[in-house]
């Protein structure tokens, strides 16, 4: 398939994720839109490296391998040990103030 | 021969040692101790001179070098002194006329606190030390740091009784006009540098570096020479500072204001005189400025009242003199007038000293009368030297002055004429200050009239021997007319101008002429001093204001008030303009803007800091926005 398609799926759903972290109030929507940013990257990052391999660039050297996708992997370990933390917070932040609303949190005004 | 260069550094440090002992020990030493220090120094400086005189009569000149002063590779001034004819002579006088006023002065001051009186022979022992680096130098640049340093020396010491504001006025007035005639010598000195590449006074006479040099070009560097020193020399239109330096003590009047400081743009210009006998539209500069300020001194002198100042006056007028004589290539005729000067005018100050001591500080000659009686020694003395600067035959003024007209005439009849007219003005005024002072009756009041008293040794020693200088001191210049061979002072100083001597064509006067115009000008001197005599020893006390044309005369024919109005007021005005306009407002302005500045937009950018964490994360994305669309176009 065209690689532009992906490429402008990616984009709409890293749009949407960026366009919830700044809108949403509570925290646990905001984190959600997080995965969502990186899972957007994800999709880009197989769609890119299926287009590599079937390139000419590919065809052209003998030892080639097609196997960028692995990065992937890296991304999604990274997101579960960067969720975990940032649940650790919101459990925190709940037990202080009762409520998950992030407009609470402006203590460092002015 | 060895032994001038061994010890001619001993003579400028000699006094520069007795200024830092006075001066650092004037709180803890007695006045007797620091009179002494501060006159034993120039006595020995004075003794190492005549040795030094000796050996360069017997043809021995030297240059002593010291040390390298800048040595970079364009150019290299070295410390060196230059000992020959000229600097020797000039030697002798500075050092043997100092030492005599600083006898004078540890009399004359001895009514000053001990601190201040040791501060006086410090300031006055750094003179002597200025005033030797001067003439001995051997190139512009040491000559100009002695030059400064009586420019300094000079301001210091008419402001000695600093806290009368008239009086340090006069000071910062001399040191002003001091600097602006400095600034002329400093932009020659440049000139020579950059077109000779040298300022040693042996290198630039000579004639390879003097064909470097264009005759716009020695023009240029001889006028400016001359500006440096009408300043310091007291020539139009840099002389008013003169008469108010008489606010100094009056042994400070002598020594700087008669006998040496006025006295070193004559030497700066002897010094260099090949380079003004190649320049002849500068050297009629030089004549006609001494002559007019010879002729405007003298009508200024006839109408002043205050005892200092017709000698100040008459100071500037022989100064005038002296330049007329190196404007017509006199060189010899102007350092024997240099000489004679110093003895009569130091004279003339001294025994002014006594007369004000004795009147217990009043200086209105209109006061004064009838002091013959009671002064002898400086009456006598006095009138030997008013005698000797009216040029009455066979006193030294008489030979000096003589020999400066006689060169005058040869240039030009008018110059000449100008030059007795104001000999015979010089005559009036000065017999008419010896008339109102010492003959008629006492006009001063009863208490002055029972303090009057003969001076003390101290002061009435250097009168007598002053005054044997005054008089036989012409006897070293007798002109060919009277005895052949009589002229040794043109024979000992004929190495020094021989440069210029050989590429002037010689006007000799026949006999006749010189007798005739000798003649004249006695004759008319000695009208005027019977005249003055006569009606000065008759003089009825009237302190009415003068009217007419005597009245600008009386107001020195208004320059000074010229002087505020053309150059000083508009400099005020622009200061202040300045000051309102530019420093408050627009400088202020800029800085205190600056400051608002800051502060009005940190206050805008405050709100920034809502504490929202989502207006941070907007402002993150906003960011990464802009660099993404950045990076697309670079």
């Amino acid at each position: 398939m065209d690689i532009k398609a992906y490429i402008i799926l990616s984009l709409t759903l890293f749009t949407i994720g960026i366009i919830g972290v700044l809108i949403r109030r509570n925290a646990i929507i905001i984190f959600m839109c997080i995965e969502l940013m990186l899972n957007a990257v994800n999709l880009l990052l197989v769609a890119f490296s299926k287009m590599h391999a079937a390139s000419a660039v590919a065809k052209a050297s003998p030892d080639f391998v097609g196997d960028a996708q692995i990065f992937v992997f890296f991304i999604m370990v990274v997101a579960a040990a960067e969720v975990s933390v940032g649940l650790a917070i919101i459990v925190m932040l709940y037990r202080n103030t009762h409520s998950v609303d992030v407009n609470f949190l402006n203590r460092l005004k002015n | 021969m060895n032994n001038v260069l061994q010890i001619a550094w001993l003579i400028p440090v000699l006094p520069l040692i007795g200024f830092i002992i006075n001066g650092a020990g004037r709180n803890i030493l007695s006045k007797g101790i620091a009179g002494f220090i501060g006159s034993s120094v120039v006595l020995a400086s004075f003794l190492l001179s005549i040795y030094v005189f000796i050996q360069v009569a017997n043809g021995n000149t030297h240059v002593a070098h010291y040390f390298n002063f800048i040595n970079i590779e364009t150019l290299k001034i070295a410390f060196d002194f230059k000992i020959d004819q000229l600097s020797s002579l000039f030697l002798l006088i500075i050092t043997g006329v100092g030492f005599l006023i600083h006898v004078y002065s540890t009399s004359y001051m001895h009514n000053e606190p001990a601190k201040d009186f040791a501060k006086y022979f410090a300031y006055l022992n750094l003179f002597v030390f200025s005033m030797l680096l001067l003439v001995m130098g051997a190139n512009y640049v040491i000559m100009f740091i002695g030059w400064e340093g009586v420019g300094l020396c000079s301001y210091l010491l008419i402001g000695y009784w600093f806290k009368n504001n008239d009086y340090t006025d006069a000071a910062k007035k001399a040191f002003v006009m001091n600097r602006i005639g400095d600034l002329g010598f400093l932009l020659a000195v440049f000139w020579l540098i950059s077109k000779v590449g040298t300022v040693s006074f042996d290198e630039i006479f000579a004639a390879e570096s003097l064909q470097k040099l264009s005759t716009t070009d020695i023009t240029g560097i001889t006028l400016l020479l001359f500006v440096g020193a009408t300043g310091k020399s007291a020539q139009i239109p840099l002389y008013t500072w003169l008469p108010d330096a008489m606010a100094g003590p009056t042994p400070v009047s002598a020594l700087i204001h008669a006998a040496t400081m006025v006295t070193a743009g004559i030497y700066m210009i002897a010094r260099s005189n090949i380079l003004y006998t190649m320049a002849p539209v500068t050297q009629a500069v030089v004549a006609i400025t001494g002559i007019a300020t010879a002729v405007l001194a003298a009508t200024i002198a006839l109408k002043q009242n205050d005892i200092k100042k017709v000698l100040a006056y008459s100071t500037v007028s022989q100064l005038g003199y002296m330049f007329v004589g190196l404007g017509v290539g006199a060189y010899t005729g102007a350092v024997f007038h240099v000489m004679t000067h110093a003895f009569f005018k130091a004279l003339l100050f001294l025994g002014a000293g006594s007369v004000i001591h004795a009147m217990g500080g009043e200086q209105d000659m209109r006061n004064m009368g009838g002091l013959k009686k009671h002064m002898n020694i400086t009456h006598l003395t006095f009138l030997l030297g008013c005698l000797a600067i009216a040029g009455m035959p066979p006193f030294s003024g008489f030979f000096s002055k003589d020999e400066i007209l006689a060169a005058a005439f040869s240039n030009s009849p008018v110059l000449w004429g100008i030059g007795v007219i104001t000999a015979m003005m010089t005559a009036f005024y000065m017999f008419r200050l010896y008339g109102m002072t010492f003959l008629g009756k006492f006009r001063g009041t009863h208490e002055q009239e029972h303090h009057l008293h003969e001076s003390p040794v101290a002061i009435t020693i250097p009168l007598i021997i002053l005054a044997i200088l005054a008089v036989f001191g012409g006897l070293v210049g007798i002109p060919e007319v009277f005895m052949h061979g009589g002229h040794k002072l043109e024979a000992f100083l004929e190495p020094v101008f021989a440069q210029s001597n050989a590429i002037t064509v010689k006007h000799s006067l026949s006999h006749s002429t010189e007798y005739m115009l000798m003649a004249v000008s006695v004759t008319g001197a000695l009208i005027a001093l019977i005249y003055a005599w006569n009606k000065y020893s008759k003089y009825q006390k009237t302190m009415a204001e003068p009217t007419g044309f005597a009245k600008i005369l009386a107001n020195k024919w208004y320059v000074d008030e010229l002087y505020n109005g053309m150059i000083i007021s508009p400099l005020k005005s622009l200061s202040v303009f300045f000051n309102n306009i530019i420093e408050k407002k627009v400088i202020d302005g800029m800085v205190n803007g600056t400051g608002k500045a800051v502060n009005y937009g940190s206050r805008q950018l405050r709100w920034l800091q809502s504490g929202q964490v989502g207006a941070y994360i907007l402002l993150i994305v906003i960011g990464i926005l802009i660099l993404f669309i950045i990076q697309l176009f670079l």
